[in-house]
């Protein structure tokens, strides 16, 4: 993106203004979700920067809205912070035990995604798929129909076979999660597939290995970057979804964001800006790891990155 | 494995019919046993998946769809607790079978609406019934849970009797609803959710103007899925081809300001802008502290259209750089220097040459953009306010509000169409296949 040499002034003008119209779209991109952080550290209950944080006067921050959510539901808050104090906290305070939830569906949704996920674009990668085409759009379809959709359909669709009085805890929550997170795996997995050469499996075959064999160690560890990706994609899918919790979780069912969207309509307060600062950090380590995930990848597969 | 050597061998040897395979069978059926048998393991493969996928995904959504055409609040009525199912106003479901459309109706029809209500009375059925005529009807609740009260009070002449409790009983428009609505199967769901509706004789109208609501909202929804898509694409493009056309250890590095968006909590960056646009938050209190803006007329950015489009506009932003600057990477630059160096100015090189060969990623990510906006809830739900909401807002209404879930249902199948129309064209232009998450 260098400027020749022989640029005109007007190109010059016109490059500069582009580059600054660029950093300009940039800090729109990332700005929104960097301001919560510093918001976050805000002493007074308040969505802006008060002047005492302007003028970088340590009185101005603080970390009582951190301290909130660990307070908050409890059944002592007031109590001396000793062991006791957190295990009040680890049982009771409801940010803990939606984070509780949140990591259980996430968990379990993900593990059912990732599994199904990865088998179907296996095979869905193998040229003699019949009706390839048609099939890979009802995979991805979930991705694409709107959540309200997904949620009023499995409103229903629970109520009529009673999953609530089964008897097992998140199920229903979980089963549309791991629908929710299943185009991110078959988009990832597929995608490490794609230039997947055969004849690797076919040269375990002919020195001896049995399919199960083939798959483990030499098709597993060639596409594990991708399988690894797409079960982060989909555990994000689950982190972060409400609508579904909110038609199809039960009472008590209360996930982090479940919890987030009910203190924004009720209650704006600060403390779901640690909430989000904290879920910005946890962003960041995922999109780290799956960026190196995809360079591992790259290499493994010897592509030079495009 | 052996199968793909056996095709390999096929298709140096082809067309000779009288080769055999080292067990003595015919080639070409083994050949075809083989390829069914990798057919079917394939397919084995992916069918766990679907199997899933259909049970969890599409006949949920397939079993809702049903309630846009089927609704038995006036045939049928369930007991809450035992389960126990009564069909309910059959006499004047019966009477309706055996007068037309148009008929005024008679002691007879009314004689039945009667002992319907002494029904409607047993089984504690009146307020569903009655519900179920007033989403047509409004008004028409109350006046079957008193009919149903006083039923069996009721005595001949049922007209008068019943005139006498509410004179709305000769009421053609009720008589025309009552008849659709004895059967469990109705296209008027559809119909409420075009505004329309059908008068006393059957015939399909427009809605009151002060009623008409459905038509503006997927109108509104198309319309701002349009601008939001239009403004992704203006703020897409310049940084697509920024990143594009870095080198790529930079490149990388910026798009990581593209990609942590895309990775943040859809509630999390709604919250962001709520933060930044309220009327006393970041933003203008940016403008007012720069002397910009007068503390007294500070922006009313949100919860209206405004907070809408820029959250949204900000949140879809990724879906748009993605795929344009997987097409524009690829893209030789030598051929704008060629245009140049032929003469042709920065702007008609970029107009001429670079921008068709960029035609692709503008498809795919407009088409990806626009089918998300429309389905979007979340955000118009939060800073969208009263006029600030789309299609799915309404059928959360309905979900949860008004409880009118055929209706819902219908206008959910309406979404719902639109958008697998444009999932087909996306997969008749792009391809599915080519989906890709950063």
């Amino acid at each position: 993106m260098a400027l020749p040499t022989h640029a005109s002034r007007l190109e010059r003008i016109w490059h500069y203004t582009y580059l600054v119209i660029c950093a300009a779209i940039f800090l729109f991109l990332i700005a929104p979700i960097l301001v919560v952080i510093p918001l976050s550290f805000n002493a007074e209950p308040y969505f802006t920067f008060t002047e005492k944080m302007l003028k970088l006067d340590p009185t101005g921050y603080s970390t009582r809205w951190y301290d909130l959510l660990l307070t908050f539901g409890m059944t002592d808050p007031e109590a001396p912070r000793g062991w006791s104090w957190w295990a009040d906290t680890w049982s009771n305070a409801a940010w803990i035990n939606a984070a509780k939830n949140s990591v259980i569906v996430g968990f379990f949704s993900t593990v059912l995604a990732t599994v199904l996920g990865t088998v179907a674009a296996l095979g869905l990668s193998r040229p003699e798929m019949p009706g390839r085409r048609v099939i890979m759009a009802i995979l991805i379809s979930p991705m694409i129909v709107p959540i309200i959709i997904v949620a009023t359909g499995l409103f229903f669709f629970y109520s009529s076979i009673g999953i609530q009085d089964w008897g097992i805890p998140y199920l229903g929550v979980i089963l549309a999660h791991a629908t929710l997170g299943i185009p991110f795996v078959i988009i990832t997995v597929t995608a490490t597939l794609v230039g997947f050469d055969h004849s690797l499996t076919r040269a375990a075959a002919n020195l001896g290995a049995d399919p199960v064999t083939t798959f483990l160690r030499v098709q597993m560890p060639l596409i594990l970057p991708g399988v690894i990706s797409g079960a982060l994609f989909a555990f994000v899918t689950s982190f972060d979804e409400v609508v579904v919790v909110l038609f199809v979780g039960g009472l008590d069912e209360q996930t982090i964001p479940r919890q987030m969207w009910n203190g924004i309509r009720e209650q704006i307060s600060p403390a779901i800006l640690s909430v989000a600062t904290i879920l910005v950090l946890i962003s960041i380590a995922l999109l780290t790891t799956v960026e190196l995930l995809r360079r591992r990848s790259e290499k493994l597969r010897g592509m030079s990155p495009q | 494995m052996s199968d793909a050597t056996l095709s390999q061998a096929t298709a140096v040897n082809e067309p000779s019919a009288g080769l055999t395979t080292a067990d003595g069978k015919p080639l070409k059926q083994a050949l075809l046993r083989a390829q069914s048998h990798a057919r079917r393991r394939a397919f084995l493969l992916v069918a766990p998946l679907l199997a899933f996928i259909l049970l969890t995904f599409v006949m949920p959504i397939g079993q809702m769809l049903h309630r846009s055409v089927h609704n038995e609040g006036f045939t049928w009525h369930e007991d809450v607790t035992t389960g126990h199912r009564t069909p309910i106003m059959t006499n004047l479901s019966q009477w309706f079978d055996d007068n037309p459309l148009g008929t005024e109706p008679d002691e007879a029809a009314f004689a039945a609406l009667a002992a319907d209500l002494v029904v409607l009375r047993e089984v504690k059925a009146a307020g569903q019934a009655g519900t179920r005529i007033n989403y047509e009807r409004s008004g028409s609740r109350s006046m079957f849970t008193k009919a149903a009260r006083r039923a069996n009070k009721l005595e001949a002449p049922y007209k008068e009797a019943l005139l006498e409790l509410d004179e709305d009983w000769v009421d053609p428009s009720l008589w025309r609803v009552m008849r659709d609505a004895s059967s469990s199967y109705t296209a008027n769901f559809y119909l409420a959710a075009l505004d329309r509706t059908k008068d006393a004789d059957g015939k399909v109208t427009q809605v009151n103007e002060n009623r008409q609501v459905y038509v503006k909202l997927f109108k509104r929804t198309l319309f701002l899925s349009i601008i939001i898509t239009l403004l992704t694409l203006i703020l897409a493009y310049p940084i697509a081809h920024l990143l594009a056309t870095l080198p790529l250890g930079k490149s990388n590095l910026l798009m990581i300001l593209v990609l942590l968006p895309f990775w943040t909590s859809l509630l999390v960056r709604t919250t962001s802008w709520m933060v930044l646009l309220q009327s006393q938050g970041v933003v203008n209190d940016a403008l007012v502290g720069m002397g910009l803006l007068g503390d007294e007329n500070r922006l009313e950015m949100m919860y209206n259209q405004m907070g809408t489009l820029i959250a949204m506009t900000h949140i879809l932003l990724p879906f748009m750089v993605l795929p344009l600057y997987s097409v524009m990477r690829p893209i030789n630059p030598s051929y704008v220097r060629a245009a140049r160096s032929l003469g042709a100015t920065s702007w008609t090189a970029f107009r001429r040459i670079y921008f068709p060969q960029t035609v692709p990623g503008i498809g795919a990510g407009a088409l990806l953009v626009f089918i998300l906006a429309v389905g979007y809830y979340i955000t118009p739900a939060l800073v969208g306010g009263a006029d600030g909401q789309l299609i799915s807002n309404l059928i959360a209404f309905h979900m949860q509000k008004s409880l009118n879930w055929s209706l819902a249902a219908a206008l959910a199948a309406l979404l719902l169409g639109g958008i697998l129309i444009l999932y087909w064209l996306y997969d008749r232009l792009v391809g599915i296949d080519n989906l890709k998450l950063g």
